[in-house]
């Protein structure tokens, strides 16, 4: 007979709660636009935080809500702002791919070190004691600051440098802004001649503390026949619109401090 | 002896004397080199400007760096002699410092000096010009511009200024030896602090294992106005700002507050003995005494002038015993590993002690076995090892809210821990991460520079001038750094 109780009350428990619940999910229902989640799907999923939103669901919000571009997700790239433009109804503008590349050739053994350092693995701490370990002051630390920053893997540390895989980056940035030296920048990926160096002292100190510092020498640009070459602050810089990938400056280096990829 | 002191804290070296005993019973000696290097950037805040060229004779005491607005010291000429070199030297912080290179020709010629007589007469006014002008920066390490310490912000009020004598960091003896030698200048020092400010009391603490500083300071503050002696116990980090403020005048210094919001002014004795020097004889700050241990033939405290090379004064010191592993500026605690011995002496160097291959190694850090050492240690009472844990994951949010700002990177938890982990280091990451986020974002509210290639332009620009402009990072042993 007890048992029967339990079961009778239990089951008028259910019913009471079960309507309860209904009539509130019906009373306090929150229009969610399905095209958040639709948004949310596309993207990269990183949570890099490239786009300046808290994560891959801010940003998807933001989208919705037309305050963020529907190109806005680096890593999600021309494949993820195309949906997105679809699903939105816009017309996705797309520019050229970006892909991090190491401004830098410094590595050990080409770069003369400063000391040996042996404290806190972490590039901006090494760069806050005496300078740094190197005695470039331009140059890559090699301690991996960029390497944990990277949330897709494509940084690896060889040699005292970081090494940047052009197939696996998307370009998110947060390499970039984690470099306390500033050796890794954002270019377009047909942007293939690349001047591996930013140290802007004489080129007396520079060759001093590299092998492969860029002297600024200005042979490079005498060769560019397009006019894309500059030397200003002691080294070179191409403009990625006037070159035309000749290579005709990488030929001449005399540091070596010109490559194509 | 009643003896105070601060909750928590370590003893390090407790057996062997907190190694000072190589060197604690050498009385001071002079020494002077043939060539200074005097950095441009000596203080906290903006570095001098140098007014001198290559060729130029200068005297004793002679301005060659102008102060560069308010948070900046004029640099002086420590010797006489001809200028030799303006140009860039590495920092023991981020980027190179403008320096002065003098030729010392020995003779000895000093600028005219300015003194403004008897510390008890002297118009309290001009007290705190003198000091400025004087170039005088907070001489226990931080090398904070003492007179920008004595200025304060409108409704500030100080009732106490505190001596710090405790001298709580291993192996230093500079200021027991100019405790005893100049026990008299340094109370004249802060009593002339104490007319300039108004203040009616001045405290001198003193750690209790050094009885006899204590017995020459309570001589000399005989007969003076409202300066009595505290003896502290030996602990450290007894000399830390606010320890020693809650030590002696039990008060706490609120989270993020500077020392006067307790009411209180905390002075080195050093910086005490060159205030005297600056009202009295007008002199500027241009020699201190360096405590030189370690793996030396002979350990010395030196009165050396400011800008003597490291390796001129291991030389004068005998040379070194063994081979050097890595020397560092300052005592093993908060000192900092130079890059080699080219660096010169700064305002603030209290000492250079030499570690040989073996004491220079640093140790790799094993998993943290939760027994609470480093809580008992921490003097602010933070909780290392979790601060720890956000700081290997890089989760700076969660190491703020942990109070990491508060970490005075004493280095007493990285101490006491029996894994070696690397607790006080990653402080330090987390909060020059922290500082330079903060700054970022207050950049990033001021109007944004043109677009386009101006821009880049001037970012390029940019990324030079930041370098120079980081702060200098410390080093504590575990902290590591530079080997020779």
């Amino acid at each position: 007979m007890t048992i029967l109780y339990a079961g009778i009350l239990l089951g008028a428990l259910g019913i009471i709660f079960g309507a309860v619940l209904t009539f509130a999910s019906k009373k306090f229902h929150v229009e969610v636009d399905e095209r958040v989640a639709q948004v949310r799907e596309c993207l990269g999923g990183a949570n890099c935080g490239a786009c300046g939103y808290p994560g891959c669901d801010g940003f998807a919000a933001a989208v919705v809500a037309g305050e963020a571009p529907v190109n806005g997700c680096a890593p999600a790239g021309e494949k993820g702002a195309k949906a997105i433009g679809k699903i939105m109804g816009q017309e996705a503008v797309i520019g050229e791919k970006l892909v991090c590349r190491v401004l830098c050739q410094g590595s050990a053994g080409i770069a003369k070190d400063r000391y040996q350092y042996d404290g806190y693995q972490s590039c901006s701490t090494a760069a806050g004691l005496a300078g740094g370990p190197k005695d470039c002051r331009f140059a890559c630390l090699g301690l991996g600051d960029c390497m944990d920053k990277c949330a897709f893997g494509a940084i690896t540390m060889e040699n005292g440098l970081c090494k940047v895989d052009p197939d696996k980056c998307t370009a998110c940035g947060a390499c970039v802004k984690a470099c306390p030296r500033n050796v890794l920048k954002l270019l377009p990926v047909s942007a293939s001649v690349i001047v591996r160096c930013r140290n802007s002292d004489t080129a007396r100190v520079a060759r001093a503390v590299c092998m492969d510092a860029c002297i600024g020498c200005g042979r490079c640009k005498k060769e560019c026949q397009n006019d894309a070459i500059t030397v200003e602050n002691g080294f070179a810089r191409i403009d990625p619109e006037k070159c035309t990938r000749c290579g005709a400056c990488a030929a001449v280096c005399p540091c070596k401090c010109i490559t194509i990829e | 002896m009643l003896t105070k002191t601060f909750k928590r804290g370590v003893h390090p070296l407790h057996n062997m004397h907190e190694g000072k005993s190589a060197t604690r019973d050498l009385p001071v000696r002079e020494y002077v080199s043939d060539t200074v290097v005097i950095s441009m950037a000596m203080n906290i805040g903006a570095p001098a400007k140098p007014c001198v060229k290559k060729g130029d004779h200068v005297d004793i005491g002679q301005v060659i760096g102008e102060a560069q607005g308010f948070m900046s010291v004029p640099v002086h000429a420590s010797v006489s002699g001809e200028v030799v070199a303006v140009d860039s030297i590495p920092s023991l912080g981020a980027g190179n410092v403008q320096a002065v290179t003098i030729k010392n020709d020995f003779a000895d010629t000093w600028v005219e000096l300015h003194p403004l007589g008897n510390v008890e007469q002297v118009d309290p006014k001009a007290v705190i010009p003198a000091i400025q002008a004087a170039g005088i920066t907070g001489m226990g390490g931080a090398s904070f511009p003492t007179h920008v310490k004595l200025t304060f912000r409108e409704g500030a009020t100080c009732d106490t200024i505190v001596v710090n004598g405790a001298e709580c960091e291993t192996h230093l003896t500079a200021d027991y030896r100019l405790m005893l030698e100049h026990s008299t200048r340094i109370v004249d020092g802060l009593r002339a602090v104490m007319r300039a400010l108004n203040v009616p009391k001045g405290i001198i603490g003193i750690e209790d294992n050094k009885p006899e500083a204590i017995v020459a300071m309570e001589q000399a503050c005989q007969g003076r106005a409202g300066v009595s002696v505290q003896p502290l116990k030996t602990k450290y980090p007894q000399g830390g700002e606010k320890q020693l403020i809650e030590a002696i005048t039990g008060r706490q210094v609120p989270s993020g507050g500077l020392p006067i919001a307790a009411h209180v002014v905390v002075l080195n004795v050093g910086t005490c003995a060159a205030i005297a020097d600056a009202v009295i004889d007008g002199k500027p700050l241009i020699q201190r005494i360096c405590t030189v241990t370690g793996c030396v033939r002979k350990p010395s405290n030196l009165m050396v002038r400011i800008g003597t090379i490291t390796e001129d004064i291991i030389g004068e010191c005998g040379g070194y015993s063994e081979t050097p592993g890595k020397i560092v500026f300052g005592g093993m605690m908060t000192g900092i590993a130079i890059p080699n011995d080219q660096m010169p002496v700064f305002k603030s160097s209290n000492g250079i002690v030499v570690l040989n291959e073996k004491q220079a190694k640093s140790k790799d850090e094993s998993p943290c076995i939760h027994c609470g050492r480093c809580v008992a240690a921490c003097p602010i009472g933070l909780n290392p090892y979790q601060i720890k844990v956000a700081a290997d994951k890089s989760d700076f949010a969660a190491a703020e809210k942990l109070h990491v700002m508060d970490c005075i990177l004493c280095g007493s938890c990285a101490y006491q821990c029996p894994s070696r982990r690397w607790l006080t280091p990653s402080f330090k990451f987390c909060k020059d991460h922290i500082t330079a986020e903060a700054k970022a974002k207050a950049a990033a509210s001021k109007p944004q520079p043109p677009s386009g290639d101006a821009a880049r332009n001037a970012a390029t620009s940019k990324d030079v001038d930041s370098m120079g402009k980081q702060s200098a990072g410390h080093a504590s042993k575990q902290k590591g750094g530079a080997t020779k």
